[in-house]
């Protein structure tokens, strides 16, 4: 946790110093807490990536290769002829500054770099002095800067400060969106060995083991039994879920921290038993065992390479369609990145649920399909025997995920299925969910505890509006699609807005979802006590 | 700092153009005629390069940002307009953008109350008011100017004239578009000044764009009801380029010379600076393309053959680990 309270922390103040922002000068060691440690020598050299040595950004000596300025410059001329996006959105800002309050690291930290237009300068100065004339001939005057070694430190510094959760997008009027710009960046540092280890070794294991926490077939196997166990003993139900097992008929694709960790591991069990209940013709797979990808968050080419497993497994195991639990960037590459990179999907069949016959021909090309309408799918056809009382206990809100909601647009699908299982659903602040949602402060690799006095400063619009709703309406429940929410919320939520829980939303439709032969409830998932008893059993 | 350099620039440029004026028939053919016909050919050439450059550029990945609900089961209400499933929602997105600055017109402005620990969201539509008022002021103003270029003067320029005059203040008739276009501009810079966030963030050159284009505007009003311009005069000079016979302009008054000074300027500036924004807005990936990923397969023309770690390969590397916790394997 940062050592700073609430109350210091918040002590904010977002107008900018008079002087000017074109001098660069991080002091790495002042802001322990609010940087991520670099790539660690093992995870370079398992990947083939450039420059792997030991070093940390609080050394003055950051071990770049003696060419590095070349490197970068040749990087950026490749990258402007790949991306018309960094094309675009290197000459079209007009700094209206309407993002400049969006981002939520300035918001909580105050720190005018953090403004993403000045994320973006950061790129776009040398971008001018580089590749344009009036760059090359005005220099500053046009806003254009030297490629130093103290730029480059800037750099590291802010663009391992954005979450690429694209809220600033929004309000642009050219769209101009920040996260596009933050992986060109993080390209671009890829080149002379710039990178973190929060992202890289996920992406190391995930490329070894086929998910990010590097767990291994006979451990995986292990884990899912272990929570099956475990739920057979609370309500008597056998899951017995199918791993690796050829011809069925669906591939089930979830984030690895769902069979992992608590309350991730809830919602996995929601998903099991949601399927156990449909008799689901459904595997899943300890190869392909993590839909998640890392490689987002650091190159297009380690993005290529772990989503490429997720076709590759469909076809193995001869399945008609894939089906995908809940994680936002995971969705974000499933839905914008996996069908252009690793497609065509021509072997695969359009999703159709066996259940209610429904086509989800939103997915025609892909073949892949979202939990939540899946799920949503169900109840609109009243498939499912739901009691939403079993989450009376809970005050529920929904916090929708940077991913799914500004990147592919699933904002009332998790909605409508919260409310059938539910029945305390209430809705944050308007300004801060649907497209207009706050991040969690640690997507986009940054969740890792040496950068928390970061997370709690951008994680402050959210938790302030967790607070509101826990305040207004006694919520005590943050549910959310997304593996990232679920590791990186609960503290969050301790911190900002304490007395608030994170979990899927597919825990709560497993607490609700009534089950043919199962034993009496007395708990839900995790093994909270269900309210008012007395009352339930006059209701059956 | 930067504001000063670009007024100097600015009131430099404009002192140059009336000196010029005022200094015989030779520079004045340079400065009514030569510069301005340059400056239309440079802004044309430079826009068209640009755009071109632009467009051949690839976009490999389909990335749009999607604001509302998006397309999926046949009972949820989609929003086309935010995000839009095909191509008739791109055009009605695309139309809302340019027209209407929609993205801009969602602006909040964030306040933060540590001692009530609380953060706030506060609609603020000044900057999308300000922004419209002077977008459409200008090019409403731009197609009024149709009447010097075109003889004789098409029915559709008076319909803009009497529209635009609706009012009937003053003689000539104050034209409501002057106005909006003076007001917005001055916001604009007002915020640039002010506002300590937009101050933090500008550049010479984007107080550079705003002195030009507010010179223009106030050069634009002293001639019609200050220093009136002799109308005919202007006609005859311009009549000179559209007839490709150009003449120095004569009788026309020291304020046309700064007045055409300045937008040739502009016209120069614009496909090397960040006012590029107008074409580009076209062409920006995050608002121009469908969000239609899982129905269309989108081509990434420069595909990396990229392999990811064979099942085979891990079957490998895991077999002892798989065949003790029993699993069935492709090779035993």
């Amino acid at each position: 946790m940062a050592e700073k309270t609430p109350q210091e922390l918040i002590q904010i103040d977002l107008t900018p110093p008079p002087r000017k922002w074109m001098n660069p000068a991080v002091d790495f060691e002042a802001r322990r807490g609010t940087w991520s440690y670099p790539t660690a020598v093992k995870n370079l050299e398992y990947l083939g990536m450039p420059n792997p040595r030991e070093w940390s950004p609080a050394d003055a000596d950051w071990k770049l290769p003696g060419n590095w300025q070349q490197i970068i410059h040749d990087g950026f001329k490749d990258l402007l002829k790949k991306y018309r996006t960094l094309e675009v959105f290197m000459d079209i800002c007009v700094r209206c500054g309407a993002c400049a309050d969006k981002c939520h690291f300035f918001i909580g930290s105050g720190d005018p770099k953090n403004m993403p237009v000045l994320r973006a300068e950061l790129l776009r100065s040398i971008y001018r002095q580089d590749f344009t004339a009036a760059g090359k001939i005005l220099g500053s005057l046009a806003g254009g800067r030297e490629l130093t070694e103290e730029v480059l430190k800037e750099w590291y510094y802010y663009f391992f400060q954005c979450t690429e959760c694209r809220r600033c997008s929004v309000y642009c009027p050219y769209g101009i969106d920040t996260a596009e710009i933050t992986m060109m960046a993080r390209e671009l540092m890829n080149l002379v060995g710039l990178n973190i280890n929060w992202i890289l070794e996920p992406v190391a294991n995930c490329q070894r083991t086929g998910n990010h926490l590097g767990i291994q077939p006979h451990t995986y196997k292990d884990n899912v039994e272990f929570l099956c166990e475990e739920l057979e003993e609370d309500i008597g139900i056998k899951l017995d879920p199918p791993i690796n097992r050829k011809g069925a008929e669906i591939l089930f694709v979830i984030p690895s921290a769902d069979y992992f960790a608590d309350p991730g591991t809830y919602t996995f069990v929601g998903y099991l038993m949601l399927f156990k209940y449909l008799g689901l013709d459904y595997t899943l797979s300890s190869y392909a065992s993590d839909g998640g990808n890392f490689g987002l968050f650091n190159s297009a080419e380690n993005l290529k390479k772990l989503n490429w497993k997720i076709y590759h497994e469909a076809k193995r195991l001869g399945v008609k369609w894939i089906l995908g639990g809940e994680c936002g960037h995971m969705w974000r590459v499933m839905h914008q990145y996996m069908d252009t990179m690793n497609g065509p999907a021509d072997f695969l069949e359009v999703p159709k649920s066996p259940i209610t016959g429904t086509v989800f021909n939103n997915a025609a090309s892909t073949k892949m399909t979202h939990i939540c309408e899946f799920t949503a799918d169900l109840i609109h056809h009243n498939k499912l025997k739901l009691d939403p009382s079993r989450n009376d206990n809970l005050r529920v809100t929904f916090h929708d995920s940077c991913n799914p909601s500004r990147a592919m647009g699933i904002l009332d699908e998790p909605r409508y299925v919260l409310k059938n299982v539910c029945n305390n659903f209430f809705e944050m602040p308007e300004n801060t969910i649907r497209e207009h949602t706050f991040c969690c402060a640690g997507g986009a690799g940054l969740g890792n505890d040496e950068n928390m006095e970061m997370r709690m400063r951008g994680g402050l619009p959210r938790g302030n509006a967790v607070a509101w709703a826990r305040d207004h309406h006694d919520v005590n429940r943050l549910a959310c699609i997304c593996a990232i929410d679920r590791a990186t919320l609960p503290p969050l939520c301790e911190y900002w807005a304490p007395g608030v829980d994170v979990s899927g939303v597919h825990e709560l439709v497993g607490n609700a979802l009534v089950m043919e032969g199962e034993r009496k409830r007395m708990k839900n998932l995790r093994g909270e006590p269900l309210v008012q008893e007395g009352e339930e059993q006059d209701d059956v | 700092m930067g504001a000063l350099i670009s007024l100097i620039a600015v009131a430099g440029l404009a002192m140059l153009a009336a000196v010029g004026a005022t200094a015989g028939d030779s520079l004045r053919f340079v400065l009514g005629v030569i510069i301005p016909g340059v400056a239309f050919a440079v802004f044309l050439g430079g826009i068209i390069f640009r755009v071109v450059h632009w467009a051949r550029s690839p976009v490999p990945f389909r990335v749009p940002t999607t604001t509302g609900q998006a397309k999926s089961l046949p009972w949820i209400r989609n929003n086309e307009f935010e995000a839009p499933s095909g191509l008739l929602g791109v055009i009605g997105r695309m139309a809302l953008e340019v027209f209407a600055f929609r993205s801009l017109f969602r602006n909040t402005r964030v306040e933060v109350m540590p001692e009530k620990e609380k953060v706030n969201y506060i609609a603020d539509k000044a900057l999308w008011a300000a922004a419209m008022a002077f977008h459409w002021a200008m090019f409403i103003i731009v197609l009024r100017h149709f009447r010097f270029f075109i003889e004789p003067v098409p029915a559709w320029v008076g319909a803009l004239q009497s529209v635009d005059g609706f009012f009937q203040i003053g003689l000539p008739v104050y034209y409501g578009t002057t106005f909006l276009m003076v007001v917005g501009l001055a916001y604009l810079l007002f915020r640039r000044f002010f506002d300590a966030k937009v101050r933090y963030i500008s550049l010479p050159t984007d107080y550079f764009a705003l002195y030009l284009l507010l010179g223009i505007a106030l050069t634009g009003i002293l001639m019609r009801h200050v220093e009136k311009v002799d109308v005919v005069q202007v006609k005859a000079a311009i009549a000179g380029w559209a007839s490709f016979q150009p003449v120095a302009p004569v009788g026309v008054g020291l304020w046309y010379f700064v007045h055409i000074a300045m937008v040739s300027a502009l016209l120069v500036y614009f496909p090397f600076s960040k006012l590029l924004h107008a074409p580009g807005v076209f062409l920006s990936p995050t608002r121009n393309l469908a969000n239609s990923n899982r129905t269309r397969r989108h081509i990434n023309p420069w595909n990396p053959d990229i392999q990811g770690h064979s099942y085979a390969e891990w079957e490998d590397e895991f077999r002892d680990k798989l065949k003790a916790s029993g699993y069935a394997l492709e090779k035993e």
